[in-house]
Order: C-alpha cells, then structure tokens, then sequence
C-alpha cells in the first residue's frame, strides 16, 4: 500500500469499493491477518467504541434471562444495538443486490476487521480481560454465524479450509442406537441429521459434555453442532493471538499517544483486579483476628462458609486454600499475617512441623513469592463458579454448588429475612447466581445495589463502605449506590478452559498475524503498525 | 520412622531399579530428538527436601545420579522445549509433552467407605479401585482409541495411570481438560448431597457402560461389604441422593421395614423401577445412585495440567516401603496391594541370591529378575513391547516415504 504522508490533510480512510469487496468476500471473519489501511486516530477510536457498545450489548443480553442464542436471544440482542444505531454491526450479510448497499456493507465489514484489531490490544494484558473479551468476541461471532444461510457457511468453511464431509449412510446405520443416545436433543429426526466425523481434539467442547459419541478418538458430530466446531476454532485462534498480542506489547507501548488510548479503554472498561488491596476504607492494616468479625459483616457467603469451615474443621482443602488465601490477601491481609492465621488454625490439627513442610508453600505461592512468582490475582465470581468441586472440598460459590436446603439453612442462619431466601432460592435455580449474590448482600445491609457482583472482594469493598459509612445507606428505592465495575454475565457458561497460559505461547504455532509491515518511513507509529497492521495519521 | 533407610535406597538404586526398561520407556525409541534429556524429573530427599528441574543425558547419567541423590521419591513431569535443568537460563522455558496421567487416590472414597478411613486401606475398599481401573481404562481404549495404558500401584493406597500414545502425550492442555471433564461424571462438594445427575431420556453410551461395569460390582462392594443401608441412620444419609421428596417419604417407610442392607436395597430396586417413567428428575436414578458411589473419582487437576508432576513408576512409596508396581488392567481383580514386595523384603530376597545362586547359571537374568519383583518388571515390558511395536511401525512408514523420493 502507498506511503501516505501524515501531513496530508484530508483524511483518505477508504479504498475504492472494488477492492475492499474483493478484500472482505465474507460476512463472517476469522481476523487472521490484520488489516492494511491508513486510517486516522479519532476515527480509529471511533470504531473501536463502536465495537466495545456491540461487545457490551452482548454482555448485558447475556445477563438477561434468554438462554444464550435462542430466538428471543438474538432479538434482544438486535433491539439493544438498534436501540444505539449499531445495526450494521450484524447487517453485513449482501444479500441485497444493490451498489449502495454492498458498498456500505464492505464498509462495515473493513471497520469490524480494524476495531476487532485495536481491541486487541486494549484486552490482551490480564486474564480476566482477555477472557472478557475472547468471551464476547466468541458470541459475536457465533451471533453472526447463526444469521447466515448455510450457502453462505458453505463457501465460509471452504475459504477457511475447513473441510468436514458427512459420513457414509450405512456407517451412520452401524452405530444409530449409540448416536441416537449420545443426542441431546430429540431423537424422533434422526434421518435428517447428518453426522461429521471428526478428531475429537476438533470437538472439545462438545466432548467435555458428553455432547456427542465418541469412537477410536472420532466424535462423530451432527449438523446442528457444527457451529460449536467452528466457533471453537474461532475461539482457540484468538485465543492464541491474544496471547502473542500480550507478548508484544511493550514494545508497542512506548508510543505515548497509543499508551493513552489505549490505558483509557483499559480504566473505562475492565476495571480492577482486587490484587493485593489495602482496606482503605478503613485506614487501619487488616490483622487476623478481625477476621472473625469480617466475615460475619462483610463476607460473601462462598468465603464466610470457607472461614467457617477452616474455623470448626481446622482444615481446607487445596481449592479451598487457593480461594480463600487469595481473598483474605485482596483484602489486604500481609504475607506474614496470613501465614500466621492458616499456622494457627492448622496446627490445631497437626504438628507445626508437617504445616511448615506441606502449606506454608501455597500460602507463599499466593503471593508471589514461589514458583512462577506471579503475584496471583484473586479469583473473581466467574472463576469461583465454574470452577469444579468435589467431594470433600468446600470452595467454588455457595449459590450454585450448595443444595437448595442447605443453602436456605445456611441463609436463616445469617439472619437473611424469609422473603429474600425465597428471592434468592428462585434466582438459584434459574442459574442466575451472581444476581443471588447481590439480593443477599441487600438482605444483609438493607440497602440496593445497581448491578450483580462480579468479584467477591468487589462485594467485600461494598459492604465495608455501606458500614464505615462512605456511601451513605440508602433505603430500597432511594438513589443507588455507585458500583466500580462494569457488568459480567451473571449466567455464565463454562468458559473456555485454554487458559492463556505459557502453554499456548509456544513457538512456531502460526503468528501470522503479526505480521511486520512497513509503511513507508513513517517512523513515529510503526511498532503500532505491526500489531494492527493500520498507519495513523496524526492530523 | 516413616522414610526408608539411606542404606536401603542405595541398595534399590544400585541393585534393584530397572534401568534399561525405565529408559526405553521415557526415551520413546528416540522418535524425537532430546525427548528424554528435556524430561523433568524431581526428587524428594531425605528430611523433605525437595528438589525439581533435574534431567538426565541419558540411562547412565540417570543411574549415576540416582545411586548418587539416592532420592526418596522420584516424580515425573513433562518434556520441555529445553533441558529442565538449565531452565533458569531461559527466558521460553514451556512443557511440549507428557503422558496424559490420571490420579486416584482412596481419600476421596471417605464419603463412601464404611470399612477404613484416610491411609487406610483394606481388601473391601481396594475394589474402588478395581472398579475404576476397569471403567477408565475401556473409556480410554473405546473412547478415545488410546492403546498404551501403564497402570501402577500408587505405593499404598491408590492407582494412576499413564497413557503413552504419541497422540496423547502431544495433547494440549484444552484438550487433556476436556478428556479429564468427559471422564469426570461426580460433581460436587460437601455440601451438595446428589452428585450425579443425567437429565436426559437416554444415558450416553460411555455412561450405560460404566454403569454396566459398576452394576456388576455393586452389590457385592457396596451392599454387602460397604454394608452401605446397614442401619437407620445410613439409610437416612442414603436417601438423602433423593431429589423427590414423595419418593423419599415413600422409600423410607419402606426400607426401615426390613433390618439388612441387603432386603432394604431389594426395596429400593423394587419402588424406583417403574417410577423413573413418569418423573424426568428420576429417570435414571439408580444408575446415578450406583454411579456416584463406585465410579472412579479422579483428582482431575493432574489430569489437566501438562506440568504436572506424578510419582513414578517403580518409586519406592517413602512410607509403606512397597514398590510402585505396574497393574495389569486385564488381571486387575488378581492385583491385592497386600502382595506388593516391600523394600526390605527384597534386600532380604537379595541376602539369600547371593549365598544360594553363586555359581548356578543365571548370569543372563538381572537381579531384579530374581527377585519378588520379577513379575512386575515383566509386565512392564511386556507393556513395552507393545509400545515399541507401535514405533517401529512408525519407523516404516517413515523410511517408506523416505524411499519414493
Ligand atoms: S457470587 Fe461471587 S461473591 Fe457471591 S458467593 Fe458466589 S462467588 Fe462468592
Ligand atoms: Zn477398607
């Protein structure tokens, strides 16, 4: 592409539509080469909000009561963006055989490429917002698929090489009964459904819920899933990216106007951490034995029933240890106080000793001083929830890992009034359990929260506020209380489990996608060029 | 004393450890390079000292410096892009590969054994662990058609199991979480009673088959020697996995009309047959019943990571002095822990070889070949021979291509 100089003034943003047509063929992308356009800063800004609306119009249908990509789903989802006059952002199918149209169409199609791009960018420094964001990029995705005919999705998986055949009938008759068993769904149209045979590393999802038959390391996968192969290989791809996205960044940041634009999407919106947090509130260090008093005021009930369990039981488990060590360190318990707290409640079962040797290594590991030294992050709702329990174990949320009686038990005994249980019992069964979280913190502290809890130290800060009285208590229907964070899924699934870890930073895996480009001399942004493959003009 | 003596270990090392398979197994026929100098190996030494990121050139190298370290426990971990031990000096130090491992261990069964607790073990419980051989180890094979399953004795109470295909030694950590998840059917945690659940018409086939396994033990470990309906106050715990409270009602003045496990679980058997039509919720219930008591619980951490360290084959277990014997999964209802050779009893074994054999032919047989552990070692290369058969075919295929050039 030309060099274009940074002091021309009329901003040139768009190729001629022949090209850009035949640069975005398809409605659907996969964003494995990044794009080549010289485009300006405010522009270039302006997409990338465009986008984080769609992303955060998918987060807020995610939190209704629509079970994920179901009819009433989607509209809602498509209300929300008319709503903000982001339609284009599905309408990207040309079905419509019009210049005007097709021209606004590929358009629209260059602007989702830049902005998925940028967005990158601005997501790939934590976990949790990588996570946040691979999770609605995936939806999105998956959102758009669903809108396509299955022409289209046929030349889509030809041009991305995927290339699934239907097996034989007579195969299919060889296993029906098992097929028909492995089905989620009603098995009454059996005949129309054509199954895939494919290696079931291709397939996980579907393998970890036993979605589908397995035979010989084959999942044999009918029609109607195939979107969640694909979508899987969507979301392993960015995955991927986004962990090479991270590795570059340093570099990438020394250019200051980049920095600013993107630490400003960062502050407005994922929020914090709650790494190692001083309870600022109340000016005073958190030392062991307010504990007890804490966790009664201002506890979330997974890590009041933890305290509790380690209080009587003298003992926790694995997960236990990692869920709560990281907790009371959000709250703003030391290394040495923490140590101190687990020493003495352990010893109480075994002899210092087997303590020094067996546990004081987690503890230290918590907080960065073993292993990897990473200073670990504590775990947030989404994590906890879906993290798995077994037996024996008494970590993961209490709204989705308890029984519906031993929760109410649990909750008349902390003095929630019968109503709220009742509230809160009907939330639980509806899967809705952070939006429980937050009925319960109301229960308890007489006052209205704006949005679900996202993170139990999140909770934690809240409740100290409401008692230290920084936010003023408010009665039920008086102005609400200011939250820090922006919404997450309250109903969540399980999310993708290829953690973005060393693992996937394995060399030679296809890192296309950054691809060096020069772009003339234009020296002052080319680091910026190399990661989304756009020049910017400063005009 | 609850380590084995530093006089001891030496002699395991020196006389008893077996070298020459241990490394063809690690050494994977040498298919790719560096595959065993890249292996991360971690020892325990005496005191607790504990010391990870050691690796060796070689066979020789390992046997020196085991003879050496004489370590208390040897553990196992993943094959990294470069030597474990210059790891420091490496900014991209990531494991490539290992065994896709499966951990089970009796603790877990606490909610579900009457007859011991904690270390303990007995020959009623062990049959927890017969049972979970058998149900993995056909899930592996049919499932995910995997054909080279090691199956050790944890040393005292407790199997694993390492799968050693190429295919699932290459496997990432996504997908050896989804094979961990797809084999991981009990689900909750104390405070959850009903931990098995299925709610739709029909089980899925690798279900229906492990409740096949499992119903066919059943009764015999779980009724009987479990004795699990014996008194009132285990029929209560018992009905607490049902999720209908009529039901529940119903089964309780039930059962409590007959005195022994036995007649109480004909009761059960006989009220919730036909119910299950009408009730989606219960549908399946006594296999979900059957199948949170008896199926294999995995701790499925280890199965997930690919770094995770396991204790190797043929350690000596630091506090019951039994070696960690292969288990042959087809034979493994002949398998008792109870017979495994302890430490001491094989340097007593060797005390004897020394003063009877001299002389007597026999110089083609390792000492370890003379010993109680004869049949473990066998086993295992037998297990070997397999493995290797599949390389050599590999070997073929590859020189073949060569050829058409
Ligand atoms: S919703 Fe979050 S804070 Fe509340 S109990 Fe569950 S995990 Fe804890
Ligand atoms: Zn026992």
């Amino acid at each position: 592409m030309e060099f274009q100089s940074p002091r021309h003034s009329a901003r040139r943003t768009v190729k001629n539509s022949s090209k850009l047509k035949s640069e975005y063929p398809h409605s659907l992308q996969l964003y494995s080469v990044p794009p080549n356009e010289t485009i300006g800063l405010q522009e270039l800004e302006d997409w990338a909000v465009e986008r984080l609306k769609v992303l955060r119009a998918i987060e807020r249908v995610n939190l209704s009561k629509n079970a994920r990509f179901s009819d009433d789903w989607k509209n809602a989802l498509k209300n929300d963006l008319q709503k903000q006059n982001l339609n284009s952002w599905y309408q990207l199918s040309s079905s419509i055989k019009d210049e005007k149209m097709d021209e606004l169409i590929c358009k629209t199609r260059q602007k989702d490429h830049v902005s998925h791009f940028l967005l990158r960018l601005a997501y790939c420094r934590t976990e949790e917002s990588r996570r946040w964001f691979i999770s609605q990029e995936t939806d999105l995705f998956r959102f758009r698929f669903s809108m396509e005919n299955s022409e289209d999705i046929r030349v889509f998986m030809k041009e991305n090489k995927m290339n699934f055949q239907p097996i034989p009938e007579e195969e299919k008759k060889k296993i029906l009964t098992k097929l028909i068993h492995a089905m989620p769904f009603n098995a009454n149209k059996i005949d129309m459904v054509e199954y895939y045979k494919v290696p079931f590393t291709e397939a996980l999802d579907l393998v970890r819920h036993r979605k589908v038959y397995l035979q010989a390391g084959y999942a044999y996968v009918p029609n109607e899933e195939l979107v969640s192969i694909i979508t899987a290989m969507f979301r392993s791809h960015l995955s991927l990216a986004m962990a090479l996205t991270m590795r570059s960044l340093p570099e990438l940041e020394d250019d200051h106007r980049i920095r600013r634009l993107l630490n400003d999407f960062d502050k407005r919106y994922t929020g914090q951490d709650f790494n190692a947090l001083q309870n600022k509130s109340s000016g005073a260090a958190i030392t062991p034995e307010m504990l007890d008093g804490l966790s009664k005021q201002s506890y979330p009930l997974c890590m009041r029933h933890l305290h509790e369990t380690l209080r009587s039981t003298h003992h926790l488990k694995h997960g236990g240890r990692i869920q709560y060590g990281l907790f009371i360190k959000g709250i703003g318990l030391s290394l040495e106080h923490s140590l101190k707290f687990w020493r003495e409640e352990f010893s109480k079962n075994m002899d210092i000793d087997k303590f020094e040797k067996q546990y004081a290594y987690t503890i230290r590991h918590n907080y960065g001083k073993e292993g990897k030294r990473v200073n670990y992050s504590p775990h947030s709702c989404i994590k906890i929830i879906n993290a798995s329990v077994g037996p024996g174990e008494n970590h993961g949320c209490p709204f989705k890992h308890f029984d519906a009686a031993v929760l109410r038990q649990k909750m008349a005994t902390n003095r929630v009034p019968q109503p709220a249980i009742q509230e809160i019992v009907d939330l639980v069964t509806r899967h809705h359990y952070q939006i429980a979280c937050q009925r319960y913190f109301e229960a308890t502290h007489n006052t209205e929260l704006d949005s679900g809890i996202q993170h139990p130290n999140q909770y934690f800060i809240e409740s100290q506020k409401i008692l230290n009285g920084e936010a003023k208590e408010k009665p039920k229907g008086a102005h609400k209380v200011q939250t820090i964070r922006a919404t997450l899924p309250a109903k969540v699934e399980k999310p993708d489990t290829t953690d973005e870890n060393d693992e996937i930073l394995r060399e030679g895996k296809d890192n296309h996608f950054l691809i060096f480009r020069l772009h003339g001399n234009h020296r002052t942004n080319t680091r910026f060029q190399h990661m989304i493959g756009v020049t910017i003009m400063y005009t | 004393m609850s380590e084995q003596s530093e006089e001891a270990m030496l002699t395991y090392y020196k006389r008893l450890f077996p070298y020459g398979p241990y490394f063809r197994w690690l050494n994977y026929g040498n298919m790719k390079e560096h595959y065993f100098h890249n292996r991360e190996f971690s020892f325990t030494l005496p005191d607790d000292i504990y010391i990870r990121y050691q690796s060796f050139k070689d066979e020789a190298e390992l046997e020196e410096e085991l003879k050496k370290m004489k370590p208390q426990k040897i553990d196992l971990g993943a094959v990294y892009n470069h030597r474990p031990k210059s790891h420091r000096s490496i900014t991209n130090f990531v494991p490539m590969e290992k065994e896709l491992v499966f951990d089970i261990d009796m603790t877990d069964y606490d909610d579900v054994r009457n007859c011991c607790q904690g270390a303990d073990i007995c020959d009623k419980c062990w049959k927890f662990m017969v049972v979970a051989v058998k149900v993995l180890d056909v899930a592996l094979r049919e499932d995910f058609g995997y054909q080279h399953l090691l199956w050790v004795f944890s040393g005292r109470r407790g199997v694993h199991c390492w799968v050693c295909d190429d295919a699932a030694r290459a496997l990432d950590q996504s997908a050896r979480s989804a094979v961990a998840e797809y084999l991981q059917i009990i689900k909750g945690g104390e405070q959850q009673n009903k931990k098995v659940s299925f709610n739709h018409e029909h089980l899925h086939p690798a279900i229906s088959r492990a409740a096949g396994i499992v119903g066919h033990h059943f009764e015999s470990m779980m009724v009987e020697d479990q004795d699990i309906l014996g008194n009132e106050e285990a029929v209560k715990k018992f009905l607490l996995m049902i999720p209908d409270e009529q039901l529940k009602i119903k089964l309780e003045k039930a059962m409590l009309n007959y005195h022994d496990s036995i007649s109480r679980w004909r009761v059960f058997e006989e009220l919730t047959a036909n119910t299950g039509k009408t009730k989606r919720q219960i549908l399946h219930l006594k296999e979900e019943i059957m199948l949170q008591l008896t199926y294999p619980r995995l701790d499925i951490n280890v199965s997930k990571q690919l770094n995770h360290l396991l204790k190797s084959p043929f350690c000596v277990h630091p506090k019951t002095g039994k070696i960690c014997v292969p288990i042959d999964p087809a034979n493994v209802e002949e398998f008792s822990p109870e017979t495994v050779p302890t430490l001491s009893q094989l340097i007593n074994e060797l005390l004897e070889l020394n003063s009877e054999s001299l002389g007597k032919d026999g110089k083609s047989l390792k000492e370890y070949e003379r010993t109680a552990l004869n049949p473990s070692i066998q086993l295992f290369k037998k297990f070997l021979s397999n493995l290797e058969s599949s390389w050599r075919h590999k070997r073929i295929i590859a020189s073949d291509a060569k050829m058409e050039f």
